[in-house]
Parts: C-alpha cells; sequence; structure tokens
C-alpha cells in the first residue's frame, strides 16, 4: 500500500500590497511514497519542498488537489495519530524541560497513560539527552533541539515521519547522529519522507529521491539506479611518477598526484590503455567504471530550462486562482 | 509498542492538556505582575473599592497582553506547528488556550481576594455579613475576565499583538460604558437611534459585571442580575471564542 499518494496538490499566494496577484509555490504535485521507503525530497531554498510538508500536515490548505496518507484522507483526523512531524528549525515552549515537552506532545497524541513515562524516557536515552532532559529548553543547544524534534516525532510510534531539513544547521557529529536515527527508523519499518537539500544525506539514506524546483517537481528515481548508470568513461589509477605518452593519446584525461597517477578516459580505450601500463611496465592500483552521481541529477533537474516562467508568478490565463 | 493500538485521545483531555500547560506558562510569565500590595491602613469602604479594583485591572491587563499573544506567539514562534500536526483540532487548540488563561485569572483572582479579605479583616477586626457581597463582587469580576479573555483571542485569531490590545482595551473601555450607551440609543431617534442601539448591544457590557461600589457600601446584589450576568457572560465568550475558532480554521500557517 502506498503510505503517501499526493493528488495534484497545489499551492498559491496572494502577494502584493495594493494589487494582489497569486504566487504559485507548488505546481500541481503528484508523487507517490511506497510504506517503508526512505524518500528525500529534494530542491534548493525556496523550491517548495517545506510548501509541499506543510499542506500534509494541514498547515496550510491547498489551492486545489489533495493526498491520501495511509490510505486516508489527508483531512482525515486519524491520519495525525500514525504521522510525525519534525518541521524546519523547530520551535519548543522554551519555559518546558525535554521530558515536560515530551510528555506533552505524549498526551496529545493519545499515548496510553500506562507507559507513557517509560516510552517518554525511551525516547530520551535514543536521542542521547537523558542527562539533559531536565533541564528548560532556552539552555538547549541547536543541534540538542534538532534531536528533541526528532524525539518528539517519534514519541507515539508513528507508522510514516515527515521531517522537513533535518540535518540544517547541525555540525558533522549531530548529522551523523540524526543520519543513524533516520536509519534506525528505517529499520523499524517505518516510512521516511524528508526534504533536504544535503545531497550527501540523500544518498546515503534514501532509497528514492524527488528533485522540486521552483514549487515543481522535476524528476523521481532510485538513488541505486542513478547513482549505478555508467556515462561510458573508466577511471584507471597506477603507480608512475609522470603520464605515459600513449595514454594521453588515448583520450586520457591524467592527473598525476605524488607517486600515483587518475586518468579517465573513453570506456571502449580501455585494453588499450591496459596494454601501454604493461608495456611501460607500470603497476595498476584499480580500475572502476565512472558511474553517475546523485549531484549531477540533482543539477542536471535544477537547471533553467527554457520558456520557463522562473519567478513562479502564475500565467496571465491562471489569474484568479484563490488561496 | 505498536501505532495502531494507540488511541487519539478525548478532546476534553487534549483541551486539558493545552489549558495545563498554558495555566503553567501564564503563571510563570506573569508571576512578577500578579503579586500586588494593597492598602491596609484605609476604612472598609476604601478597601473594598481599591482592592476590587486592583483585582480588577490586574487580572485585566493580565487577560490582554497574555490574551493578544495566546495564539499569534505560537504562530509567530511556530511552536503551534507540532501542535497541529498531532492529533489536535484547531477548536481544541483554541479552546485549551481560552481555559488555560482564564484558570491562571481565576487563581490570581483568588490570591488577590486573599488579600483583599484580610485587609477588610484588618480594619474591621471581623468579618460582617455583608462582606458576602465582597465574593459576588469577584465573581463578576472573573466573569468580566473571561469575555476579555474571549476577545483578546478573537483579535489575536486575525490581527497583531499591538491592534489585538487596542481593540481589546478600547472594547473594554467603552463596555464599561454599555450602560450609558443604551440610555443614549433610547433618547436618539432615527438612523443614529438604530446605530447607536446596535452599538450599545454588541458591545460587552461591562458596567453590569461591575458592582463594586454597590458592594462597597454593603448593598446587596440581586439573584437576578447574578443569573443574568452569568448567561450574558456564558454567551458573549461563546460568541466570540465561536469567530476566534471560524477565523482560526481558515488560516494558513506561514
Amino acid at each position: 500500500m502506498a503510505a503517501i499518494e499526493i493528488l495534484d496538490l497545489e499551492k498559491s499566494y496572494l502577494v502584493g500590497f495594493w494589487r494582489k496577484r497569486p504566487k504559485l509555490a507548488l505546481r500541481p504535485l503528484r508523487l507517490t511514497i511506497e510504506e517503508g521507503e526512505v524518500f528525500g525530497f529534494l530542491g534548493p531554498n525556496g523550491a517548495g519542498k517545506t510548501t509541499t510538508l506543510k499542506l500534509l500536515m494541514g498547515l496550510v490548505f491547498p489551492t486545489a488537489g489533495t493526498a491520501r496518507i495511509l490510505g486516508m484522507d489527508m483531512d482525515d483526523p486519524r491520519v495525525k495519530s500514525q504521522i510525525g512531524f519534525l518541521p524546519e528549525q523547530p520551535y519548543f515552549y522554551d519555559h518546558l524541560s525535554a521530558r515536560e515537552l515530551l510528555n506533552y506532545y505524549a498526551q496529545l497524541s493519545g499515548v496510553p497513560v500506562k507507559g507513557r513515562s517509560a516510552r517518554v524516557e525511551q525516547m530520551l536515552a535514543r536521542v542521547g539527552l537523558s542527562d539533559s532532559a531536565g533541564v528548560q529548553l532556552r539552555k538547549f543547544s541547536k543541534g540538542m533541539l534538532q534531536r528533541l524534534g526528532l524525539a518528539q516525532a517519534i514519541v507515539h510510534d508513528p507508522k510514516l515521519v515527515f521531517l522537513d531539513e533535518p540535518m540544517s544547521g547541525l555540525d558533522p557529529m549531530g548529522r551523523r547522529e540524526v543520519r543513524d536515527l533516520i536509519q534506525q527508523m528505517r529499520h523499524e519499518g517505518k516510512t521516511v519522507f524528508f526534504s533536504t537539500h544535503i545531497l550527501s544525506d540523500a544518498e546515503a539514506l534514501c532509497d528514492r529521491v524527488g528533485v522540486i524546483h521552483q514549487g515543481e517537481l522535476r524528476g523521481v528515481g532510485a538513488v541505486a539506479d542513478l547513482t549505478s548508470q555508467t556515462q561510458g568513461k573508466i577511471e584507471i589509477i597506477f603507480y608512475a611518477q609522470k603520464v605515459p605518452a600513449g595514454l594521453t593519446s588515448l583520450g586520457a584525461e591524467p592527473r598525476v598526484s605524488g607517486n600515483m597517477v587518475n586518468a579517465v578516459l573513453p570506456e571502449e580505450q580501455q585494453d588499450a590503455a591496459l596494454e601501454v601500463l604493461r608495456r611501460e611496465r607500470l603497476k595498476l592500483i584499480s580500475l572502476t567504471p565512472v558511474r553517475s552521481s546523485l549531484e549531477e541529477y540533482y543539477i542536471q533537474k535544477t537547471r533553467p530550462t527554457e520558456g520557463r516562467k522562473e519567478d513562479g508568478r502564475i500565467e496571465e490565463s491562471r489569474k484568479g486562482v484563490g488561496v | 509498542m505498536n501505532s495502531g493500538s494507540m488511541n487519539s485521545g478525548s478532546t476534553n483531555s487534549r483541551i486539558g492538556y493545552i489549558a495545563f500547560n498554558t495555566f503553567r506558562e501564564a503563571v510563570l510569565s506573569g508571576a512578577a505582575i500578579l503579586v500586588g500590595e494593597i492598602s491596609i491602613d484605609i476604612e472598609r469602604l476604601v478597601v473594598v473599592n481599591l482592592g476590587l479594583t486592583a483585582v480588577s485591572l490586574f487580572g485585566v491587563v493580565i487577560a490582554i497582553f497574555i490574551g493578544i499573544g495566546l495564539v499569534s506567539k505560537e504562530i509567530d514562534k511556530r511552536t503551534l506547528y507540532t501542535v497541529l500536526s498531532r492529533p489536535v483540532r484547531r477548536w481544541e487548540f483554541v479552546v485549551g488556550k481560552f481555559f488555560g488563561l482564564t484558570g491562571t485569572l481565576v487563581v490570581n483572582t483568588f490570591l488577590m481576594a486573599i488579600g483583599v479579605f484580610l485587609a477588610l479583616l484588618y480594619v474591621a477586626h471581623r468579618f460582617e455579613k455583608m462582606d458576602v457581597w465582597v465574593l459576588v463582587a469577584l465573581y463578576f469580576i472573573v466573569l468580566q475576565f473571561l469575555i476579555v479573555c474571549a476577545l483578546a483571542l478573537f483579535f489575536s485569531s486575525f490581527s497583531t499583538p499591538l491592534m489585538s490590545a487596542v481593540f481589546t482595551f478600547a472594547l473594554f473601555v467603552i463596555g464599561n460604558l454599555a450602560e450609558d450607551l443604551r440610555g443614549f440609543a433610547k433618547i436618539t431617534q432615527g438612523v443614529g437611534g438604530w446605530i447607536a442601539t446596535a452599538i450599545a448591544y454588541l458591545v460587552p457590557n461591562f458596567s453590569a459585571l461591575n458592582v463594586i461600589s454597590q458592594v462597597a457600601h454593603g448593598d446587596a446584589i440581586p439573584g437576578r442580575l447574578i443569573l443574568y450576568n452569568s448567561v450574558y457572560t456564558l454567551l458573549y465568550s461563546a460568541m466570540a471564542i465561536s469567530g476566534a475558532v471560524l477565523i482560526f480554521q481558515r488560516r494558513n500557517l506561514k
């Protein structure tokens, strides 16, 4: 069963002071996320990632379209007890301690009284905040707040978790911890939908990614497929002080680094290149096909296309669409 | 734990949780304002007049300045996102906030009322039968707070905190002149009369809730007025809260 089915969800806002005009924040979006999947929603700042998440959370209302979450209409009140949400740069009641906050959210999420305290303590331990559980949140660092944000998103053991830029603003250690927590969610069978513009995180965590730019979904694909495509080139690395003459004539792009040479050349020149190395009695270290990276896919999808209105305004014929 | 076995809790309990959290927040932030000193070296009439007026003004100030931020502050600080992404309906959030703040004001009034009665005891050396009407006046003050809270919440559901404070305070002042407005409306003819009548009955009738002067003189408060004020406050607050809910239900949280 699909965990999320987004059916032409669309959002426009009225902008301007005197002459209000609609501005599209999200063009009709159609996307399906399967249960148990970790899905990365990629895009630059202002691409429409947060708008999509806010629409799915019911924090803003769509101009058109709808979505089904866990087989229910997105407006169905039952949905909310089975989903968790971490907003971008989350703010919490800073007069509360971490324990009090998690307890409050557990109460609102309907976690039964029996076992609620144990669940809260379990979540605090899981995000490494047990020692700071009684400290008021106004004394928390950004990394601690982000970890607490993850704990509040899963305190009621939801089936589906939405995370908006969960690694944003964290140091390498903090990012690693958040990545590990998302991995744990995957192992527990939860569906995770997270937005990010940090591609290495998406590549490390996601089963599939979608790229959104200027309010429009530009592409969706499995990370494994995207990164396994070869580009018709090979990379050879061997021990040498200088580039052998025969290799350059094969169309190689060599780079000397210390006593090693790294060269990229067309796939069909593989045998000829190996022959050059044998002739020159050079020791081969590795030979690998050059694969596409998620970064290349992302750049390709977010590149401006001709004829597109890049400011996201609604075309003349669509004016009058309400918010 | 299995998410399937978890129920989303009852509306009442969720409102209760929000109310308790708001109460706790309001108590902490309002603590400095809550502690008032009342002069006790005066006679009974002055004690009752000054004491009850202080209770009323302190409460109204707290009601306005906390009430106007109840919803807007949560939107601005985005603390609302993690609440509304749970099985909490928007109307439950608004009603929970209202009860949390009014709960704070009831406790505040109770504590200040103890001060008023201690002052009365000091000047009179004993309680008299007519002091029971002071309790009624305190009850009416609490009713005023309910209306002020509801109005502050209503304005904060669509306006900035500053404008909400101005609107609420203006209505509080005009509402204290409601009886005069009604009298004026009765003697005004034509369209002006209609407009004056509409305004007189639209603004909250705080003047009917102000019996400080009567109880200071030891006058009894008719049971009919107690019933009228109770029903009036219930209906007026319900209308204001309903308005706040209707607006908040449709609001996009940016």
